[in-house]
């Protein structure tokens, strides 16, 4: 048995001899220690009228057997796998089986008697205990020859599918499977049926009447059009950033970056205030060009700008690290053989860029989707998938089974990208970053691609910039929109802070929320992108049963819109076994999940131009998985490192849809507050609390940028600087 | 590995052990302001602390809801009565008869008895027009007084109202005008008054900003509402329809199963009192008129004796079938109609 096998059988009896089973309060511990609630798996079993725990020490001693007994390396992996397979089984079937009040399935009841044993949540001995279970599981599989006999490989993609099973697949199940039942919880084919047949879902009215088209095509058609949008202009930034000698180049990132870290509402309230029927802009346009103010804002157009305006970044982040990446050698072979910049460009650049305008577009696509914030200040009439499922959820009529139902359609069109993105892709090989020496020199843009780009960047980053003036302007005055008085009132009631008889008190009303929020956001961060990244590596350097599928799960926590998930996991982690809910864990374990995919995403295009032999060489060198991921991939994955981190921390302090059902009193959230704050129809106090979230964002990305350091492709001259938005703002 | 065991040592420290019991947990439904100031001085009267949480009505229902398994929750505190009345109808709420209840008005008492005693009125908010003065004089249009003035084709695309199907307000409304006007011309009128219709906004109080903002030029809301705008500056007057109008009664109801009854039970007495309902009303510039007999109301509210009030049928037009029918009726007969 290895060493960490070793370990890991350690840390499993820790976690079942010493550390409290259940999640039980502390305080008063020698009354409830070892054997009351408070008590270890092993205390309980034996003293405390748990005997259900009891036969997991079975599992625990079956795969205790190799390092006691001298076996050969087949018998030993099989004790381990049966060990760590049969108490991992049992501990899971047992948090499932036993609830608070009893057995949880009727017919266990009738069988053993109701109500049976009794048990709270799993607390940290459970937990400890389950993970290296199944820590040993995944080393036995490993001795026993699955992925070449690599335990590194086996324990992380053991680890990442429990992980995603646990907390994506359960919560999601629990609330589709409401799809299926009607009001009153029995299961009706039939009304599933009709709910998804809905005129109001598929109606084509709009096509040949007045009428308005069903919500789902409302949803496509934005999503697609913000798909497109948001690749093109993601790429024009990208090459610009990497490919021209333009001057403004650290203002103009600055700017692509700054609608990703604008808490929701924010940038709708800023279009209502520039493009309503009352503002600056359209009393402007009518005051000099007589044109009459109207309400256009409202509908597709405000809603489509918004999301250009919030989304175009992520493209900007995925298609970076892709466009730096491609190979000058390539670009110089075909200049060599005679092809103008412009043949180049269109046969060798931008073939090579698809993976990142796949992803690029499927983020777009899918963000566009789950979006809710937008079309609920912008949506007027119109009508987006999304916002119905939140009203389903929590509006006047309150059925949770329809918004299951639509949640299902949103998956359906969420599953066709993703099988879009796949084909267009192909079996085609991209990788550009190989162990050869590839030190040519990046190519400049074709001339016309160059003011192409220029055309489309620059303008828009010129209302990016007037948006973001209103924002700001908006937290300094008394109200905007109709008074326009300065004042520095908003800042002071949110982030007051005084001077009391014990040194410095914090008696803003934001303060609570503000630092409850950088808490999870910094916790969240890490662990998406390991656990992001990790999933990237693994499902496209190893190949296993049912990658795909596991690809695919991925994506859906992404792809369900935040409302559907805040609910599905109340509806899972409320009760045992994982009772989690009202805790901070629940709302970094969210996070995590949501966000992992781009993590996901961005590894995966960073990962697909990266040669295998790279890999293949550390190995034959005689470096095991983990150390070559850690000195070859790693700093290789750099840009998506810093794209997953930054995605991460400014999503757990910006999204709102998911954690509306998840904050408690001590866990609430900044962007709760702000929604709060905007029903309230206390605007600057909303816009002050985002400009300093802002704030506090652009120095965490510039803090990230700067400990994860640049990638260094060995290029002949560094072709444009990377990653470092803050650094060049700053100088 | 190592990594493996740091993130396992992480996920151990993240998951802050137990939930004191002793504390009570409140989902408050009025504005954070209230919901803070309200609590503050609750755990200063009698030491007992408090965990709250401000989310919406519909927010705090739908979990309430998922958590009726294991309630985390002891009182839910604000919000119109209706999400009330179904949480009670559906088994959410506990039955208590607080002493506090002879001080109340009547149509508090008679919000307790519709629910069997499991929720109570603690305010009384009118539904009322208002309208943004500038935009009306720019476009010569009388301001209106009724519900009927609302059908002028100059309101053309200029009232907004919410959609009843996510907002609790916009089904006042609907009830309201089914009420007043029989279910057959109340439907007429809603059908007339789809062409001036520019929005129907997801929220119940989007249509208060807007109006203050000048998007539209009349908005129909909870009276209470507009007036918070007036006082703010913005030039908007608000006015009870002259046929005569609905109303919501806020309340407060105490969560079945919650873990420490004892102390739900004093913060729902507190609720009611009349120095609770002071603080938190007109203490606070909120205009709505409190249950409490003895509580003082701001002198910016809508006075009652100039609203012409219906005899609002909470437990018919509160019930969940009532409800889906005539939403459903609403999507069919009016939103799917062109413009």
């Amino acid at each position: 048995m290895t060493p960490s096998g070793r370990a890991w059988l350690l840390l499993g009896l820790i976690g079942y001899a010493i550390l409290p089973w259940h999640l039980a309060d502390l305080a008063p511990l020698a009354n409830r220690y070892p054997a009351g609630e408070a008590g270890s798996g092993l205390g309980r079993a034996l003293f405390g009228g748990a005997w259900w725990l009891l036969p997991i020490a079975a599992g625990l001693a079956v795969a205790t057997v190799p390092v006691v007994a001298r076996l050969d390396r087949d018998k030993a992996a099989a004790w381990l796998v049966a060990g760590g397979g049969f108490g991992l089984a049992l501990l899971v079937v047992q948090g499932f089986v036993i609830g608070h009040n009893g057995w949880t399935t009727a017919w266990l009841a009738a069988w053993f008697g109701a109500p049976g044993p009794r048990q709270g949540g799993l607390g940290f001995g459970a937990a400890l205990t389950a993970l290296a279970l199944l820590m040993l599981l995944c080393q036995g599989l490993a001795d026993r020859g699955w992925c070449r006999g690599d335990a590194f490989v086996v324990s992380a993609i053991g680890l990442v599918v429990a992980l995603i099973g646990l907390f994506v697949f359960f919560p999601v199940l629990r609330i589709l499977v409401s799809a299926f039942q009607d009001n009153a919880g029995q299961f009706s084919f039939s009304e599933f049926a009709a709910k998804v047949l809905d005129r109001s879902i598929w109606g084509l009215d709009c096509l040949t009447s007045s009428l308005r088209c069903g919500v789902a095509w409302n949803t496509l058609f934005l999503a697609v059009l913000v798909g497109v949008g948001t690749t093109a202009l993601g790429l024009a930034f990208a090459l610009i950033a990497t490919r021209t000698g333009f001057r403004y180049k650290g203002a103009l990132r600055v700017l692509t970056v700054l609608p990703i870290i604008t808490p929701p509402f924010v940038i709708g309230l800023a279009l209502i205030l520039l493009f309503g029927r009352s503002g600056a802009l359209s009393a402007l346009l009518y005051e000099w060009f007589d044109i009459p103010r109207s309400r256009w804002i409202y509908g597709l157009p405000g809603v489509l700008i918004a999301q250009l305006l919030a989304f175009t970044p992520i493209a900007f982040l995925v298609l970076i690290g892709v466009v730096q990446g491609i190979s000058p050698s390539l670009e110089e072979a075909s200049q060599t053989l005679r092809a103008s910049r412009w043949t180049t460009f269109r046969t060798v650049s931008l073939p090579l860029m698809r993976p990142g305008l796949a992803n690029a577009f499927l983020l777009g696509f899918v963000e566009s989707m789950a979006d809710f914030g937008n079309p609920l200040v912008l949506g007027g009439n119109f009508e987006v998938l999304s916002t119905k499922i939140f009203f389903a959820v929590v509006g006047a009529a309150h059925d949770q089974g329809r918004a299951a139902v639509l949640s299902l359609v949103l998956l359906g069109f969420t599953l066709a990208a993703f099988w879009v993105q796949y084909a267009w892709l192909g079996k085609r090989v991209y990788t550009t970053v190989t162990g050869k020496g590839d030190s040519g020199l990046l190519l400049p843009l074709p001339r016309r691609v160059a003011w192409l780009c220029y055309a489309t960047a620059i303008p828009w980053a010129v209302f990016t910039f007037v948006v973001y003036a209103v924002i700001l302007v908006g937290g300094f005055v008394r109200s905007m929109g109709r008074d326009y008085t300065p004042t520095l009132e908003h800042f002071l009631t949110g982030f007051r802070i005084e001077a009391g008889r014990h040194g410095l008190f914090l008696s803003g009303s934001a303060w609570d929320s503000f630092i409850a929020t950088l808490k999870v956001a910094a916790m969240a961060a890490p662990l998406t992108a390991v656990i992001g990244l990790l999933t990237a590596y693994l499902m496209s350097r190893q190949s296993f049963a049912g990658r795909r599928a596991f690809e695919f799960g991925t994506m859906l926590s992404f792809a369900i819109p935040g409302t559907v998930v805040g609910v599905s996991y109340i509806l899972a982690f409320n009760v045992p076994p994982v009772e989690i809910t009202g805790t901070a864990f629940i709302l970094v374990m969210c996070f995590v999940f949501r966000n992992m995919p781009v993590a996901v995403r961005s590894g995966i295009a960073t990962l697909s131009q990266i040669d295998k032999s790279l890999d293949e060489a550390s190995l034959t060198l005689g470096a095991r998985s983990f150390a070559t991921v850690r000195r070859v991939i790693l700093p290789l994955l750099r840009p998506a490192v810093v794209a997953s981190l930054v995605y991460s921390f400014v999503r757990a302090m910006t999204a709102v849809s998911a954690v509306i059902f998840l904050v408690s009193a001590e866990y609430n959230m900044a962007t709760t507050y702000i929604v709060g704050r905007v029903e309230a129809g206390e605007f600057g106090l909303a816009i002050a609390y985002s400009c300093v979230l802002i704030v506090v964002m652009l120095i965490a990305i510039l803090m990230i940028q700067l400990l994860v350091g640049e990638r260094r492709l060995g290029r002949r001259t560094a072709p444009a600087p990377v990653g470092n938005v803050a650094v060049q703002a700053a100088g | 590995m190592k990594r493996l065991v740091v993130a396992a040592a992480m996920a151990v420290v993240l998951v802050s052990p137990g939930r004191a019991q002793e504390t009570l947990t409140v989902y408050c439904s009025i504005l954070e302001e209230q919901c803070r100031v309200g609590v503050a001085a609750f755990e200063k009267a009698t030491g007992i602390k408090v965990s709250m949480v401000r989310k919406s009505t519909g927010e705090t229902y739908a979990q309430l809801r998922a958590e009726a398994n294991n309630p985390r929750a002891d009182v839910w505190w604000g919000g119109p009565g209706d999400p009330h009345l179904q949480a009670a109808e559906e088994g959410l709420l506990a039955e208590y008869k607080s002493p506090k209840l002879a001080e109340l008005h009547d149509w508090a008492v008679k919000h307790a008895e519709q629910s069997g005693w499991r929720t109570a009125g603690i305010y009384l908010g009118a539904l009322g027009l208002g309208y943004n003065t500038k935009v009306l004089a720019s476009r010569n249009i009388p301001e209106p007084k009724c519900w009927a003035d609302l059908l002028d084709p100059r309101f053309k695309d200029e009232v907004q109202i919410a959609d009843p199907n996510s907002s609790g307000t916009a089904y006042v409304m609907l009830a309201s005008i089914v009420q007043l006007m029989g279910e057959d011309q109340g439907f007429a009128y809603l059908k007339a008054l789809h062409k001036n219709v520019n929005q129907y906004t997801k929220s119940g109080a989007a249509p208060v900003k807007a109006t203050a903002l000048g998007e539209t030029a009349v908005g129909i809301a909870f009276m209470h509402d507009m007036v918070t705008m007036i006082l703010d500056g913005a030039p908007v007057k608000t006015v009870a329809p002259c046929e005569g109008t609905g109303y919501e009664t806020g309340s407060v109801s105490i969560v079945k199963g919650a873990k420490n009854m004892e102390a739900a039970r004093r913060f729902y007495d507190w609720t009611l009192s009349a120095e609770a309902q002071t603080l938190i009303g007109s203490g606070l510039k909120i205009n709505w008129v409190p249950s409490n007999k003895a509580a003082a109301t701001s002198p910016h509210a809508p006075k009652l004796s100039d609203i012409k009030l219906i005899a609002y049928d909470a437990a018919k037009y509160g019930s969940s079938a009532e409800r889906t029918r005539l939403l459903k009726k609403w999507d069919a007969e009016v939103k799917a109609l062109p413009k």
